[in-house]
């Protein structure tokens, strides 16, 4: 009894250890909610040739913004945009010289009804669309691309009382997808399936020259200094195979 | 500073305790009495929302509210929309995920009331409606006070639920504690501040009425 009590100790001990080690090769990443499935795509090609641990949270930018400025055990930022990657370079929460941008978004208005939306956008000036979904534009920049737009097209006001707005472009995502929402201001990529080819439904493309462009800003984060993982991810979010992905999957380049 | 998202708060949480006193009094009334073999089957349902995650019901709610959905298309077909991201889709959402606090009290105290009182006014000559009103609903005060305390008190702590179907519209759906989340991910700390602080008052007063009236109704009626 005695001695399968100090084996279980033993082995416990190793296994905290074996953890220990793993964890150095881990990378945690806060991502932004709309690059959520081209980072998991890109997660595991990156553990399939480094063998380290990439974690993935996603949310939108405001909300992680927030969360890391207040100590989240993040190493890497994936964000939406660049101001917030910015902030926290002159915060001194992130290491400097660090930023960098790994994609640019494309907004696009979608629904899961084919016909609805049309490759102009003139749906917008209609009555067709009764509720409208976008992500929120204090938190998340593809929300506030799509403020934009409706500014632009001064309609704005008129769908002051029929905008539904996600926490962030993936909450956005689900509220059209489900069918209550009868279109959203999403990211091309999450209609994007992994094959690369486009979700049925219909779409609008939304010319980049109608909003301030979706640079979307990585940077890595103080407590990753000592970690290798943290600047092997970056460097492969940076690399030719990696760039392939991300433009496969619905984004410009920088 | 924008009092709305409170004042849609406790619109919806005093709609809510209204219509799940509505439902849960004849359901818990029911419960109660009855002797049925799937009664233990609708306790436990009735109970889920005590267990489940806001979320599981946030998910279901967000299918069944659609447009075409199994409560949103009837709904749609009546009034021409769904019944996602309205006020009326939080009340249904609400009274869902309240109703085991207004059944679970009002239950125990019918069961405390026992037949021996409905019994004699039965053979003073009292009605079914008669016995209810004047002998069952005094005796069971108490209970009525916890239900509505609890459902209302639930209702205004909701936040999940809220969260994946009210779309976080203004005057209409962002009721005070998405706002205030709003308020802390934009770093809006001084809205959030107040708007916090406004809901602890706003709660410990409404508790604390609610304790004290329970309590000097108690020492009146000797129980």
């Amino acid at each position: 009894m005695r001695h399968s009590l100090s084996n279980f100790v033993a082995l416990l001990a190793t296994a905290c250890l074996a953890s220990t080690a793993v964890s150095a090769q881990t990378v945690t990443v806060a991502v932004a909610a709309n690059f959520l499935a081209t980072s998991k795509i890109l997660a595991h090609q990156f553990e399939q040739e480094s063998h380290d641990k990439v974690l993935l949270s996603a949310g939108s930018t405001g909300k992680l913004y927030a969360q890391i400025r207040h100590g989240a055990p993040y190493d890497v930022f994936l964000a939406a945009d660049k101001r917030r990657p910015k902030l926290l370079e002159s915060e001194g929460v992130a290491l400097k010289g660090s930023r960098f941008t790994y994609a640019i978004g494309r907004l696009a208005l979608w629904s899961p009804k084919s016909g609805l939306v049309d490759t102009a956008g003139a749906v917008l000036r209609g009555s067709s669309i009764q509720k409208l979904a976008i992500a929120n534009p204090k938190t998340a920049p593809y929300g506030a691309a799509a403020q934009q737009v409706l500014q632009k097209m001064y309609v704005w006001q008129q769908y002051s009382g029929r905008i539904v707005r996600g926490e962030d472009v993936g909450q956005t995502w689900q509220f059209v997808s489900t069918g209550n929402a009868d279109a959203g201001f999403i990211a091309l990529a999450q209609i994007t399936l992994a094959n690369g080819n486009r979700r049925s439904g219909s779409l609008w493309l939304v010319p980049q020259q109608m909003y301030t462009p979706i640079e979307q800003q990585a940077v890595t984060l103080k407590r990753a200094q000592g970690n290798a993982a943290a600047h092997a991810f970056t460097a492969f979010l940076r690399s030719k195979q990696a760039r392939a992905e991300i433009s496969r999957q619905g984004y410009a380049l920088p | 500073m924008n009092w709305t998202p409170l004042w849609i708060t406790l619109k919806l949480a005093t709609i809510s305790s209204i219509v799940l006193l509505l439902i849960g009094t004849p359901l818990a009334w029911w419960l109660a009495r009855t002797r049925v073999r799937f009664k233990a089957a609708i306790e436990a349902v009735v109970a889920l929302p005590l267990v489940l995650p806001p979320t599981v019901l946030g998910f279901y709610l967000l299918i069944g509210l659609a447009p075409d959905g199994v409560i949103g298309g009837p709904w749609r077909a009546l009034t021409g929309h769904g019944l996602a991201f309205t006020f009326a889709g939080l009340v249904l959402g609400s009274v869902l995920y309240s109703l085991p606090f207004v059944v679970q009290p009002l239950q125990n105290t019918f069961e405390t009331v026992g037949d021996r009182w409905i019994e004699a006014a039965a053979t003073l000559g009292a009605g079914t409606l008669d016995r209810f009103v004047s002998v069952v609903l005094p005796m069971a005060r108490s209970g009525f006070i916890t239900a509505v305390t609890l459902g209302f008190a639930h209702t205004v702590g909701e936040f999940g639920v809220v969260l994946m179907i009210g779309g976080n519209i203004p005057d209409k759906t962002q009721v005070v504690s998405i706002a205030i989340y709003d308020h802390v991910e934009a770093l809006e700390y001084s809205q959030a501040h107040l708007l916090s602080a406004g809901l602890l008052l706003f709660s410990f007063a409404a508790l604390f009425l609610v304790y004290r009236l329970n309590r000097r109704w108690r020492t009146v009626v000797g129980r």
